[in-house]
């Protein structure tokens, strides 16, 4: 459609291998007013608007704080607990929001796909960057609480793998967007995974190191370590520890593998989702 | 070749009808095996002709099936068949909508479709923001739409409320708005569904104006669905049409309606099981029409009676009368049961095909309606030097006295 001298041809079979990216970036202003209006509509007609995006980490890591720091006196490897927790929280649900909303991306879209054709693959790239939005003003509250425990001379130090943060976050909508993509194909056929998502989530959150520091579950669970270590949301969300607070199990091959993993999910994602979004009307 | 703005070769899409997904991962693996060794899928191999009041053997149902088709560069064609014949199928396919099963459709120019209007539209956002929002998804930069957004807002005629969110909005404006976005998508092929069934007549008009504008006057080539023969009539210099997912004839609109009404299996005569009209019969006798009307169960009725209307292939009524706005010269009997017949005399109609709606009842009560329930093709009723299609000239020819007085 978009091609030279504007010839097209409409078939049953595609290649594999066409990802469409030419086609995405000729959509690249959709993109952005699919952002903006995910983030107008959010704090229309509420009072505190934006500040909605706030109320959710504080409270998790209030809640966290005295659960499993106070409560079940679970180790935050030294670190003031608040900031332990919300180190953990802001970049777990960065990922965990792209993955949950991509993977239903299909069903929530099922009207607008089924009248009116643009690259599928624009919505899932909408998501994940909304998300960004949600993300950074989450940033700030948690800088701000670096912050506070900077000034109130708390024991912790920013280490220069902080210079790793852009590439953190890249990996976190990455691997969300890839696995969500591949989950919202199959959901088009098998709704029994739209459960299954909300629920797994959950679960694999007390599989990464969230809650907990990963020297903690090695030293505790010896056995059953290597499946928090096998997940890659932890290598990421240790680096992104180790580099605004000082602790946590920074290592180059954990991290390679994590981009690897990414990268794998990532490309058979795309693959998957630009198979079904031919057809997927017709099974939704 | 390089007028041929679309072309379609062999285009087929199967359905598979009632549940799908559950319990049939077994049946999916297997259709993957069939695929991965270059067979044919098993399950599709037994389809059948999309109809729907036929009991199938099938879960598989061609809604389209070998559809072939040529569409020059500039032509106005309207996609014209029953409900289920395919007409929606096909224009969802050429809107990348859904993949087709078999065969390939190709062509040059980009597409605009409107298969819906207002499609993303958010609640929330203004009028404004929609613009923009919906635009980009039928595919417009935002510098297109930032040129031509006063022409927009301009022809949805909602100026005012262009910072208020579309959700305060009246059915109507939504709709205006919507279809003024998508009239002013820059393409050389823009596809329609019904969607101007919304909206109300004046704006109806002007949307019809505007994809006459788009075919006539700016070459681009237009597809449009209706069960509106007037509106396709109108706008539509040449049609297709379907049935049960084939092509079984592409040519000028004109014929191609006349040829629709045909097979829209009417009859001259028709057994009904009403309960007080049991048969209908509309002959052309020479040069007048004779309705005849059986009725039964009539003892209780003082006054029987017949109305009627005539119209034309597209729906426009040409004449018809009933007891309510004149009674009838004779005397009207009590009686159980009998016929009324009504001549017609000279009604003066060309050659082609009329549709008759018929009325039953007494002076109070409808006892029986049916609309276009008959249909007669009309031959040699008027003597004229030239067969001249109703569609030309209109469809009764007027008695003319005609005089000249020379040397004035």
């Amino acid at each position: 459609m978009l091609k030279d001298n504007h010839s097209w041809t409409i078939e049953a079979k595609s290649s594999l291998i066409d990802l469409k990216l030419r086609e995405v970036w000729a959509y690249r202003d959709l993109l952005g007013l699919l952002v903006r209006r995910d983030f107008v509509s959010f704090y229309k007609q509420t009072i505190l608007g934006p500040l909605w995006f706030f109320i959710q980490p504080l409270f998790t890591t209030i809640i966290f704080t005295f659960i499993f720091g106070n409560l079940a006196g679970i180790s935050t490897d030294g670190l003031p607990k608040p900031l332990f927790y919300m180190a953990g929280i802001t970049a777990w649900n960065y990922f965990a929001d792209c993955l949950t909303k991509t993977s239903t991306v299909f069903k929530d879209n099922a009207n607008i796909f089924g009248k009116v054709y643009f690259p599928r693959l624009i919505m899932p790239l909408s998501i994940v960057v909304s998300n960004l939005v949600r993300f950074g003003v989450q940033m700030i509250l948690f800088l701000m609480l670096v912050a506070y425990y900077y000034f109130t001379g708390a024991s912790f130090q920013i280490t220069w793998a902080i210079a790793l943060f852009p590439v953190i976050v890249v990996l976190m909508a990455l691997l969300g967007l890839g696995t969500g993509m591949i989950i919202s194909a199959m959901t088009t056929k098998y709704r029994d995974l739209a459960f299954l998502v909300t629920f797994g989530v959950q679960l694999l959150m007390y599989a990464t190191s969230v809650i907990y520091p990963l020297s903690t579950a090695i030293e505790k669970y010896p056995a059953y370590s290597w499946i928090i270590e096998f997940n890659p949301m932890t290598p990421i969300i240790e680096t992104f520890r180790y580099g605004f607070l000082g602790e946590g199990a920074f290592s180059w091959g954990a991290l390679g593998y994590a981009t690897g993993i990414t990268m794998l999910f990532l490309i058979l994602g795309i693959v998957i989702f630009n198979k079904v979004e031919k057809t997927f009307v017709d099974t939704v | 070749m390089s007028n041929i703005a679309i072309k379609a070769e062999n285009l087929g899409k199967a359905y598979q009808l009632g549940q799908i997904g559950t319990g049939t991962i077994s049946r999916d693996l297997e259709r993957w095996y069939a695929r991965m060794r270059g067979k044919e899928d098993p399950y599709l191999r037994i389809g059948e002709a999309n109809d729907r009041s036929i009991k199938g053997e099938s879960d598989i149902v061609w809604s389209l099936r070998d559809l072939n088709f040529e569409i020059e560069q500039g032509d106005a064609v309207g996609i014209i068949g029953r409900n289920g014949a395919g007409k929606s199928t096909l224009l969802k396919i050429l809107s990348k909508v859904t993949a087709p099963t078999t065969g390939k459709i190709s062509g040059h120019g980009r597409i605009a479709s409107l298969l819906e209007v207002g499609t993303g539209f958010h609640p929330e956002l203004s009028g404004r923001e929609n613009i923009f929002l919906n635009g980009a998804i039928l595919g417009m930069r935002k510098k297109e739409i930032q040129r031509k957004f006063d022409e927009i807002v301009d022809f949805a005629g909602i100026e005012r409320y262009i910072d208020t969110p579309v959700k305060r909005y009246s059915s109507g404006m939504y709709v205006r708005l919507a279809f003024a976005v998508a009239a002013h998508l820059e393409s050389e092929i823009l596809i329609v569904d019904e969607v101007l069934a919304v909206g109300d007549a004046e704006f109806q008009k002007k949307c019809l104006g505007k994809m006459g504008d788009v075919s006539k006057g700016e070459g681009r080539t237009v597809l449009f669905v209706s069960h509106n023969m007037q509106s396709i009539n109108r706008l539509c210099n040449k049609s297709l049409l379907l049935k049960n997912g084939k092509n079984i004839g592409f040519d000028t609109t004109n014929r191609i309606i006349e040829k629709y009404q045909e097979a829209q299996s009417k009859f001259q005569e028709l057994i009904i099981s009403n309960k007080y009209v049991s048969r209908l019969r509309f002959n052309q006798i020479e040069d007048y029409l004779q309705i005849e009307c059986y009725y039964q169960n009539c003892e209780d009725f003082d006054f029987p009676f017949l109305g009627f209307i005539v119209s034309d292939i597209y729906n426009n009524k040409i004449f018809g009368t009933n007891p309510r706005i004149k009674i009838p010269e004779i005397e009207i009997k009590k009686s159980s049961r009998g016929v009324i017949i009504a001549e017609i005399r000279n009604p003066k109609l060309l050659n082609g095909t009329y549709n008759l709606s018929v009325w039953f009842g007494n002076g109070k009560d409808d006892y029986f309606i049916g609309e276009n329930i008959l249909s007669i093709q009309i031959s040699d009723m008027i003597n004229l030097d030239k067969d001249v299609s109703p569609n030309d000239i209109g469809s009764v020819y007027p008695t003319v006295d005609w005089k000249q007085l020379d040397n004035l």
